[in-house]
């Protein structure tokens, strides 16, 4: 057992659950207890999604505890395939059907008797690996489902496509800026002459997924989600990958003459260095701005980032590498794939955490009591509670980090949106340290209203009591709505059932 | 629509298939750990309990909570380490860090599973860390969301003590100045005491409001006369209030039926079966049923009433007329619905995960004479609903509001349809006269907000869906 308040990396399911809703027309069927779909109300309310998630609980009950799950998982599915006709339906374990060791893959053999749709069954283990993993997994699960499908019934596209083309993987739903991130790497392909074939899961349909070698290589722009693919058509079609996350000016750069070695291993002939140095030195401003006298300000100020191994290395070689910014300490709570992390990040920051304790991040924090913090919103509250301006770069986030305007974090946009990002942290906490040494802003005693405090009437100590009960906020304006309200009445002792009253009466 | 016509019908109970959705009964500490100031809440369960928790808790997660996950590992799955000593380690720890006055074990569906002894293990524990550790099985497979709230009084109905209590001297001490204060206070109170109350047995209420609304509604008995001894749960455990053999119980929230019967049960009390105080209608009649237990007459609550319905008009004004449909999660349907048929609604069906007709009987009393004073027919109630086939109604009948979780709501709106988050009438305050306004203001709100957009010709933002 553990003591835990937090946790970065939610369980497996939810790995699984943001791969098959990302793709289109595929339904998830959780074993669960009730109230385990919370997977629903975080896609609906953080993603805002316009329709209902693909998924639905086949809930484990007393009944089904006693006697098994018998036909109610099978008749779910069954159910599904006729309500929803979906093309594939993933029935996903929990942590409750774990330990109740039923054999799900029986179920799904005996659904697929009926269902027209395909039916799976998530091959994750709930004690074993987490969120990112588990999400990694599935996406393999399906992508090696689909080309076996494809495979056996002859219809494997063969022969890559007539120009050079790539695969976009790993962009799932709940993954942070994924969606603006797509859009940017489109972009970019677009800009390099490069056809994009297929774009997994997000918005793909599993029927394409049997055109996935058509493609000349692979792109993996994230490190936790869609590698596990990548390596299976490497292995399966000897199809390239590229897994250089495109996050900042230099990791870019790498990331597209790496894309040019593969291709010109493939025999074309292609030369992206012009393309690279017009973006860096007139289209990105990133560079520039690496340049300009605001970056030289921030020279040596001290930061500490945290996140997920794409956003927290990525970060680091910006912060320190780009802006010439003294990272302190880099982290990750990704501590399963913890060595490639540290071989990221060791030359560009003077200690490396790997902890999933957000208590030893946060002591971390205030030890060594940076200018900013890069990191996810739990970073975020550490810093407002240290006055420490903090910049989220990676889940877990709130509704305010799926933002609608347009954010990538990867391609020359990005480089953009992450300048920024740090720039206004660091001139945030300036501001901060001005106010402090000068007193505050000078014009607070010429904004505060002139309400007089003092008044005639009496407050009696219950009256007080209940008032004080009432959010600081609104606590002003409740104290005037029952004094005009006791006065109109000529009351002179306000009690806490004057104070009622005074609500009722005025819907204050 | 007008049925004035329609002969009266009882009402009509459904029971679906139970694929809902609906927050998981753990949940309760959240608002528990903060009613209760010196408890801590320890859930022992799963990565999966933890997500649910630090997810739908929000912001509340970064105020120090007092609640905590034991999340097990594959070990105690598998019984290669000891519950007790694992437990053990980790209340130590608690204690060293919070020293609370009380640990409230939350047991959850692995422990249901894996069968770990929770309620064996706590008063063995107890006696060795000195601590008081009450178990509570607030879990999935039995429970749906304000349940787990049930579940936690129930266990601690059995921890109110049956006389005035003789402080222990280490508790005298930690809450040396609380106390003087309470000391002060309960002086003042004997004095005024003697000529405001009528005479009458004890009486306790329970379930947890928010301490506004205690004193509201503790004020409005003091007006009948009524002196409420106690209120399960109180500030602070350690001052459970004393129930003993014969004292009167009431309660005021519709999913605490576990709760009632342990008081009725083991503590041999008596149960007040009255309507809940939501909405002035639910009030008053629940002041009613107080005072005529008590054989008192009650005063002026007729215009008490009535001068809160015409403080509402304006609100009444947007609602009158309009359908509203409860797809079911926390329990408070029944009442809501029937507030809101008096202001004039038509609830075509309600939804709920669970139905104690005898807890919910003078309410549901209440809600079928509402519909037959204002003309309207009697809801399907729906116990256990089927949220696919719902949705197929709602699209079939397109109600003017539909009162759904949050994995509905949005979709929903996509297609035009007016929602309401379930989940804010748990945490709002909507109980008693004062707080009538409150519940319209949430139910109306989705209204004024769509009335604002009306013509912007915005109503479906999803393409049509090709019918099957």
């Amino acid at each position: 057992m553990k003591l835990a308040y937090w946790m970065y990396a939610g369980p497996a399911h939810i790995g699984t659950l943001r791969i098959s809703s990302s793709f289109k027309n595929v339904h998830a069927i959780m074993h669960a207890p009730i109230g385990d779909d919370y997977f629903n109300v975080m896609r609906s309310m953080l993603e805002r999604d316009r329709d209902f998630t693909p998924v639905t609980i086949s809930s484990v009950d007393r009944t089904v505890l006693a006697r098994g799950s018998q036909e109610k998982v099978v008749n779910n599915i069954t159910r599904k395939d006729v309500e929803e006709r979906p093309d594939l339906v993933v029935l996903t374990p929990t942590c409750t059907s774990s330990i109740l060791q039923e054999d799900l893959q029986n179920f799904v053999e005996r659904a697929q008797m009926d269902a027209k749709s395909d039916v799976m069954l998530a091959d994750v283990n709930h004690y074993r690996v987490n969120e990112l993993q588990a999400a990694d997994r599935t996406l393999e699960q399906i992508v090696q489902f689909y080309i076996a499908k494809a495979r056996k019934r002859g219809e494997l596209s063969e022969g890559k496509t007539e120009k050079p083309s790539v695969n976009i993987i790993g962009i799932t739903s709940l993954g942070f800026h994924n969606h603006h991130d797509c859009t940017e790497l489109k972009r970019l392909m677009t800009d390099l002459g490069i056809e994009v074939n297929e774009i997994i899961p997000e918005g793909a349909s599993v029927e394409n997924l049997k055109n996935l070698p058509r493609a000349w290589f692979n792109l993996v722009p994230y490190r936790e989600v869609g590698l596990m693919a990548a390596r299976y058509l490497e292995a399966e079609f000897g199809t390239p990958y590229v897994d250089i996350t495109p996050m900042g000016v230099v990791e870019t750069a790498r990331c597209i003459r790496k894309i040019q070695t593969v291709l010109n291993a493939q025999g074309v002939d292609v030369n992206y260095e012009d393309f690279v140095e017009n973006q860096t030195l007139h289209v990105s401003q990133a560079a520039w701005f690496s340049r300009s006298i605001d970056c030289q300000n921030l020279t040596g100020k001290k930061a500490v980032v945290f996140g997920d191994n794409t956003h927290a290395a990525a970060m680091t070689k910006i912060l320190a590498r780009e802006m010439g910014i003294h990272v302190v300490l880099a982290g990750t709570y990704c501590k399963y794939d913890e060595q490639w992390f540290r071989e990221q990040v060791s030359e560009y920051c003077d200690e490396v955490l790997i902890s999933d304790d957000n208590g030893a991040i946060a002591d971390a924090i205030a030890r060594i009591e940076p200018s900013a913090i890069f990191g996810t919103q739990m970073e975020r509250h550490v810093g407002k509670r240290l006055s420490i301006p903090c910049g989220v770069i990676a889940a877990p986030v709130h509704i305010q980090d799926f933002p609608i305007g347009y954010k990538p974090f990867v391609g020359y946009e990005g480089t953009n949106q992450i300048a920024d990002l740090v720039y206004n942290s660091f001139t945030l906490g300036m501001e901060d340290h001005l106010l402090e040494i000068f007193g505050g802003h000078d014009t607070k005693e010429v904004i505060t209203k002139g309400v007089s405090a003092d008044s005639d009437l009496n407050w009696s100590k219950d009256g007080l009591a209940e008032l004080n009960k009432i959010p600081g906020f609104v606590r002003g304006k409740v104290k005037r709505n029952t004094e005009k309200f006791a006065r109109e009445r000529d009351i002179s002792q306000i009690t806490a059932e004057v104070l009622y009253a005074a609500k009722e009466a005025v819907g204050a | 629509m007008t049925l004035a016509d329609t002969p009266p019908q009882a009402l009509d109970f459904e029971c679906e298939t139970g694929n809902y959705h609906t927050f998981c009964p753990i949940s309760c500490v959240a608002w528990l750990y903060q009613k209760i100031e010196d408890s801590f809440f320890l859930v022992i369960g799963t990565k999966t309990c933890g997500y649910f928790l630090q997810n739908a808790m929000g912001v509340m997660i970064f105020a120090e909570p007092r609640y905590a996950m034991a999340e097990l590992e594959e070990g105690d799955i598998s019984a290669q380490l000891n519950d007790y000593e694992e437990l053990k380690r980790l209340c130590l720890q608690i204690k060293r860090d919070r020293n609370p006055s009380v640990i409230v074990w939350i047991g959850t569906c692995t422990t249901e599973i894996i069968k770990m002894d929770l309620e064996g293990l706590a008063p063995q524990l107890e006696a060795e860390i000195g601590i008081p550790i009450v178990t509570a099985r607030a879990n999935g497979l039995d429970y749906a969301f304000t349940q787990g709230e049930d579940t936690v009084l129930a266990a601690m109905a059995h921890r109110c003590p049956t006389r005035a209590p003789e402080a222990e001297a280490e508790k005298e001490e930690r809450n040396a100045i609380a106390k003087l204060l309470n000391f002060g206070r309960k002086q003042e109170e004997v004095i005024a005491e003697a000529s405001e109350y009528a005479d009458h047995p004890p009486l306790v209420m329970f379930g947890s409001l928010p301490d506004p609304v205690v004193t509201q509604l503790t004020l409005e008995l003091k007006r009948q006369g009524i002196k409420v001894s106690g209120w399960l749960p109180s500030k602070r455990y350690t001052e459970l209030p004393v129930i003993a053999q014969d004292y009167y119980v009431c309660g005021v929230n519709p999913f605490l039926s576990r709760t009632a019967s342990t008081l009725m049960r083991r503590r041999k009390c008596k149960l007040i079966g009255a309507p809940f105080p939501i909405g002035p209608d639910g009030t008053r009649a629940w002041l009613e049923k107080i005072c005529s237990v008590f054989g008192i007459e009650p005063q002026g609550l007729e215009e008490r009433e009535a001068k809160i319905w015409a403080a509402l008009e304006d609100y009444l004004q947007l609602i009158r007329g309009k359908s509203v449909y409860f797809m079911g999660d926390n329990l408070l349907e029944v009442s809501l619905a029937r507030f809101l048929v008096r202001c004039g609604m038509v609830v075509p069906e309600i939804g709920i995960p669970y139905m104690d007709k005898r807890y919910q009987g003078a309410e549901l009393a209440l809600l079928e004479k509402t519909c037959h004073e204002m003309g309207v027919p009697t809801p399907k109630i729906i116990e256990k609903p089927d949220n696919y086939n719902q949705i197929q109604r709602i699209k079939a009948s397109q109600p003017d509001l539909v009162i759904t979780g949050m994995a509905h709501a949005n979709p929903l709106e996509a297609r035009g349809i007016n929602t309401k988050w379930s989940v804010e009438f748990t945490f709002a305050q909507i109980h008693g006269f004062t707080n009538a306004r409150d519940i319209l203001e949430l139910v109306t709100r989705p209204l004024r907000r769509n009335t604002s957009l009306k013509d912007l010709g915005w109503d479906k933002l999803v393409k049509e869906e090709a019918i099957v």
